[in-house]
Formats: C-alpha cells, structure tokens, sequence
C-alpha cells in the first residue's frame, strides 16, 4: 500500500444528485443519483481506469472532478485541498492543472477559432509560459502531440477524427497540467487511429510525470493504459483493485459478468460469457439494498436490503456480500 | 468567389424583374383606379367632354391604354435607362418625391436599428446565460409584451404620459412650432426630440423578436461541446461567453439583422401615421391608395432592390464572421 502523501487526487464519499423537476413551478420530485457515494485515490503518475456501462456515472465523475460540475457531497482533494473550499482566485490558479480530453473531438472544438489559437487561448489567459516564448512553446507543443506548426492556422474541420483528439490533448497538455480527466478519448475514433492516441497519451505521461484518470467502456483499452481500475454500476463502484489483480481475479459478480464480455481475438479459445438479465435499473429510482441485486445471479436476502460496504483485502476493494469483511474468500 | 458572385448578381436581377412584374400586374388589376377617379370629378366639371372620354384621353397620356404585359416592358424600358416616370398625384418626378420623403423614415429606422441591436443583444445573451432563471423570464415577460402590443396602443399609451401627462415631447409632427426661428443646429436637436417617442415605439415593438432571436442562438451554442472544452480550459466566464459563444451566435444574427436592412427604407406606415411624420410609410401607403402607379412601382422595386443587395451583403459579410466560408 502506498502512503497517503503519494495520492495526487483523493475522492471522498462524492456524491452527485441531479433534481428531477416537474410541473408548473419546477418542483424537486426527485433526484437522479448520478454518482452516489464514490471514493478512490490515483497516485500520482500513474493511470487508474474506470470503466462501466453507459449510464453508470462515469463522465459525471470526472466532470464532478474538474469541477464544471458542483458536487452534492463529499470531497475531491487535489494536491491535499479540497477543489470544492477554494475560492475564486485559488481555483482559477489550480484550473489549468487539472484538465480533460471529452469523448467527441468534432463537436469540442470551437469551430471558429483556428486550432493554434485553440492550443494557446488558455495559455496566454494562465501566464504559462513568458510572452516571448509563445509561439515556440505552441509549437513545441504541437510537434510532441504529433501535429505539424503549419496546422496552426488551420481550422477545425479541416482535420480528420483522429488529429482532431491530437488537437485535444495538445490543447490539454499545453496547460502544464498534473492531472488529466480522459473522458472516452478514443471511443469515437477508428480502432487503427484509437492505438495512436493510447500511445501518445502513454508517451506523454512519460515526458511530462502526467496522472490519468482514464474513463471507457472499452476493457481492452484500460487493460492496456491503467495502473489501478475502479468498476462503477449505476453511479456507485462496486470494485476497484490493482490492474493486474483485477483483470486476474475479478470478485463482484458484476465485474465478473463486464469482463467475460471482452472479445479474445482466438476463435479456438471459447470463453463462458455471463449473460446478465434485465437492463440497468433507473438511477432516479435504485434498488434497495445492493443496486445490482436485481440483476445478480448470487443474490441473497441481505443483498436485497443492506447496501454492501466497500471492503478493503489488500488493496482489492470489493462492495459485496458475499465477502464479508471478516475473513478473505 | 467571384464566379459566386457573379451567379448571385444574375439571379438577383432576374428576382428583381419578376418581381416587379407581379407587383406591376397587381397595381393594374386594383379596382382603385387613378384615372377613373380623375375622369370622375372631371366629366362633372360643368362644359366638359364625357366620362368615357376622360378615361381614354388620361389612359393614353398615363400608357394605361395597353395590356398588362405590353405596360410593364414600357415601364421596364424607362426604368432601366432611370426615368420612373412622374407621380400622378404629386406631379413630379417619383424619385424626387421618394427623396423627399424617405430620409425622414430612415433616419427613424436607423435610430430604432441602433438601439434595439444595443437592447435586444445583451438582453438575449443574458437570458440565455441564466435560462429558467427569474431574470430570464423577467425578460421574456418585457420582450413578448412588446411583441404582442399594437403599435397604436403602445404609441397612444407613450403619448399619453410623455405628451400629455409630463409635457415632455409634442403629441405629432417632425418639427416643432419655432423650428424656422431655430439655428442649423437647433433646427437638427428639434427633429431628435420630436423622433423619441416614435423611436421609443418602434424599439419596444421590435426588441422582443431579436432578443428572443438571440437567446435561442446563444442558448444552442452555450450547450455545445466546445463551450464546456473552453470552460474546462480555465478561461474566464466572460472569455467563454464572448470569445467562444457569442462568435458563433453571430452568423445567424447577421443574416437577421440583413432582413432589417430593407425594411429601413419601407417606412414604418402605423407608426409614421400616428405620429404624423411625413415618411415614406405614410406616403406609400397613400399612393397606393390612390393608385398611383408609377410611385408605388418605384416604392416596392426599391424594396426588392435593396432585400437583394442585402442579402448578397449578408453572403459576403458570412465569410468575414465565419472563416470557415472564406474562399482563398
């Protein structure tokens, strides 16, 4: 176990309601439980993955996180602070070092802006770099994340799927950042232009001491990037453990029934895939007890009216009952 | 581009003509007829030639003796060489009377554009910010009462607390009592004063359709992506409004604000009538009411002249506000 002053990011109990509104006078009725009660520390310069399905709280996560969201409860603490105490000024100054990759690289850029203008707006607003060496820095900003100086005064749509998300990280990593939300970087590319931007994304944590946090649905490519994976089901995480660990011996059911879904490029090899009834309940409206209790092939009575704890086997932390806190399986 | 250009040119004035061949064949077929009228009050006149003769004898001075189409080459013809013939009821020159008429009602336009585009846009962009707030809809309330106000109840309600009540302004007319005794200048202040409360008129009623405009513009752009990619940049709320959203509202604003252009020069008829200003709104309007043919035509082919121009204007001012269209 590492030691707590290693944690660049530390999430506490966050918790994330959206208020359902209704009627005339847009009276609260309800509250959709986007991310309910989520906990999870990244060390710095490594990769912890999160994954799940659509639907499950992911990106409000790591929205919540950058704080383009407020947060219902609990906290996210970044370098120690609580990003949600800091005033004006002091969030403003710890903006730049937090930062995120969205998931559609055609609709995130701003259309009319040419794309050195795009990398270097931010820049110039956070003081990163003297104004002498702006030009330079862009472009050496550029050439690093794969883009030529010549692009500069391009527009957007004038780049194919995959230069564009090269846009997107050049325009993150341009702000000296420590921490970067990747929200789906590669789900809307080519599976041949997605292995680029992975490897660009590793080489660039390697050059610049980067901490991810890497959401996806795509198990093979958080396999591959992660250090530590955090699985979430209807806006709560039910595992979260070491990669190799993890992928080696999934506990949760719910874990166990994502991963036997990963296609092995074998055809000989025949895998027993866990085929889960039902469809994800509704966020607004959750199961009682264990949230996956409707849809779990182990479901026992107390699963269906106490919530399992996160319980804590090494560093494997599994919120289940069947491992209860006393004695490992 | 200018291959572009050149197709638009072609196609406007092929617009033009068309068009006002429509409005040339709607005039001839009004039962409100110049020369019957004339031919009426001179055949009464006591020694005179009869009606019937009246009628042939102003037909062929005003070339109304021809078919429809025959009259509408011969007043094409004269127009494209620049004669637009003479008004039958002010009996001068069209273009002349139109010059002496419509500067008054594009000086009121051109007022009204300047402070509805100065109201209506921040009002919008404001909305639009804090959509569902109360300030949203204390805006939205404003905006679509001024929409949905007649322009006589408005003007009438101004009058009376501002002319009436207050004392403030003149109840009607351009100039006030003193204005020949007035210096240049005083003479210019003169006009302004009496042009508040129309312009006031004119700015309420038309506030409501722009900033509604805007909102729903700003409102689309606010929700894209890439405002939340500048948001998460860390630039300042201000910067993200103006430098990334309000950009991108601009392109449908300008081709807005292009239809206003044209309506500049169309007067404002109500307005102008209430308030009795002597614009081009009053003046048409009175001119088609008589039938008088040649200034009516003049009146509406500017129009269709000037809707075209601005709208090529607005195809070339796209490029300027969306790089994108630029061609190298």
């Amino acid at each position: 176990m590492q030691t707590k002053q290693d944690y660049l990011l530390e999430v506490k109990n966050l918790k994330k309601y959206f208020p359902i509104k209704a009627g005339l006078f847009g009276r609260v009725v309800g509250q959709v439980k986007a991310v309910d009660n989520i906990s999870f520390s990244i060390a710095r310069g490594t990769t912890m993955g999160l994954v799940g399905e659509s639907g499950c709280g992911k990106t409000t996560v790591g929205k919540t996180l950058l704080r383009l969201n407020d947060k219902t409860d609990g906290a996210v603490e970044f370098n120690g602070k609580d990003i949600f105490n800091l005033g004006k000024d002091e969030m403003r100054s710890i903006r730049p070092k937090i930062q995120i990759i969205f998931q559609d690289p055609y609709s995130s850029l701003s259309p009319r802006m040419p794309v050195g203008e795009i990398i270097g707006e931010a820049v110039r607003e956070h003081n990163v770099v003297p104004a002498d060496e702006y030009d330079s820095y862009i472009t050496r900003i550029m050439l690093s994340c794969g883009l030529q100086e010549y692009h500069k005064d391009r527009y957007p749509h004038e780049f194919s799927g995959g230069q564009r998300q090269r846009i997107c990280i050049a325009r993150a990593i341009a702000l000296n950042p420590d921490f970067i939300v990747c929200d789906e970087p590669v789900s809307a590319l080519d599976v041949s232009i997605q292995a680029q931007i992975i490897n660009l994304l590793v080489d660039l944590q390697g050059e610049f001491g980067l901490t991810y946090l890497f959401i996806s649905h795509d198990l093979s490519v958080v396999e591959h990037i992660s250090d530590t994976v955090g699985v979430m089901y209807l806006g709560s995480m039910v595992e979260f453990a070491d990669k190799r660990e993890i992928f080696r011996n999934p506990l949760h059911p719910y874990t166990k029934a994502l991963f036997s879904a990963i296609p092995i490029p074998d055809p000989t090899v025949k895998t027993e895939r866990i085929i889960l009834e039902g469809s994800i309940p509704s966020p607004a409206n959750p199961p009682t007890g264990c949230k996956f209790h409707t849809r779990c092939a182990h479901c026992m009575d107390v699963c269906t009216k106490v919530d399992p704890p996160m319980v804590d086997f090494d560093g494997h932390m599994v919120a289940c009952h069947l491992y209860p806190a006393e004695g490992r399986q | 581009m200018s291959k572009f250009i050149v197709r638009r040119v072609f196609l406007a004035i092929l617009i033009v003509v068309f068009g006002s061949f429509v409005v040339y064949a709607v005039i001839r077929a009004l039962p409100s007829s110049y020369v019957e009228t004339v031919a009426r009050q001179r055949a009464q006149l006591p020694g005179s030639k009869s009606y019937a003769e009246w009628v042939a004898q102003l037909n062929a001075l005003f070339r109304l003796d021809t078919d429809v189409f025959t009259g509408f080459v011969g007043w094409l013809s004269d127009a494209i060489k620049g004669n637009f013939g003479d008004s039958f009821m002010y009996n001068m020159p069209v273009t002349e009377k139109y010059n002496n008429v419509i500067w008054y009602s594009v000086a009121l336009n051109v007022i009204t554009f300047f402070t509805q585009t100065l109201i209506a846009i921040p009002l919008g962009i404001l909305a639009a910010r804090k959509q569902y707030s109360k300030t949203d809809y204390t805006i939205t309330f404003f905006a679509l009462m001024g929409i949905s106000l007649p322009t006589f109840f408005l003007a009438t309600v101004l009058k009376f607390v501002f002319s009436i009540n207050l004392g403030w302004f003149d109840l009607y007319g351009i100039v006030g009592r003193y204005y020949e005794q007035l210096s240049p200048m005083g003479k210019l202040l003169d006009m302004a004063h009496h042009m508040v409360l129309p312009v006031v008129t004119l700015t309420m009623l038309s506030v409501g359709g722009l900033m509604r405009f805007t909102r729903t513009n700003m409102l689309e752009v606010l929700n894209s992506d890439y405002i939340r990619t500048a948001r998460a940049k860390g630039l300042p709320e201000n910067k993200v409004i103006n430098r990334h959203a309000f950009r991108n509202t601009l392109i449908p604003l300008v081709s807005y604000m292009s239809y206003l252009i044209p309506s500049m020069f169309s007067g404002s008829m109500i307005t102008e009538t209430l308030f009795q200003i002597p614009g081009i709104g009053y003046i048409s309007f009175d001119a088609m009411k008589m039938g008088d043919i040649p200034f009516t035509m003049f009146y509406s082919v500017f129009l269709i002249v000037l809707t075209q121009v601005s709208l090529l204007v607005a195809d070339i001012m796209y490029a300027v506000v969306d790089p994108r269209v630029r061609i190298n």
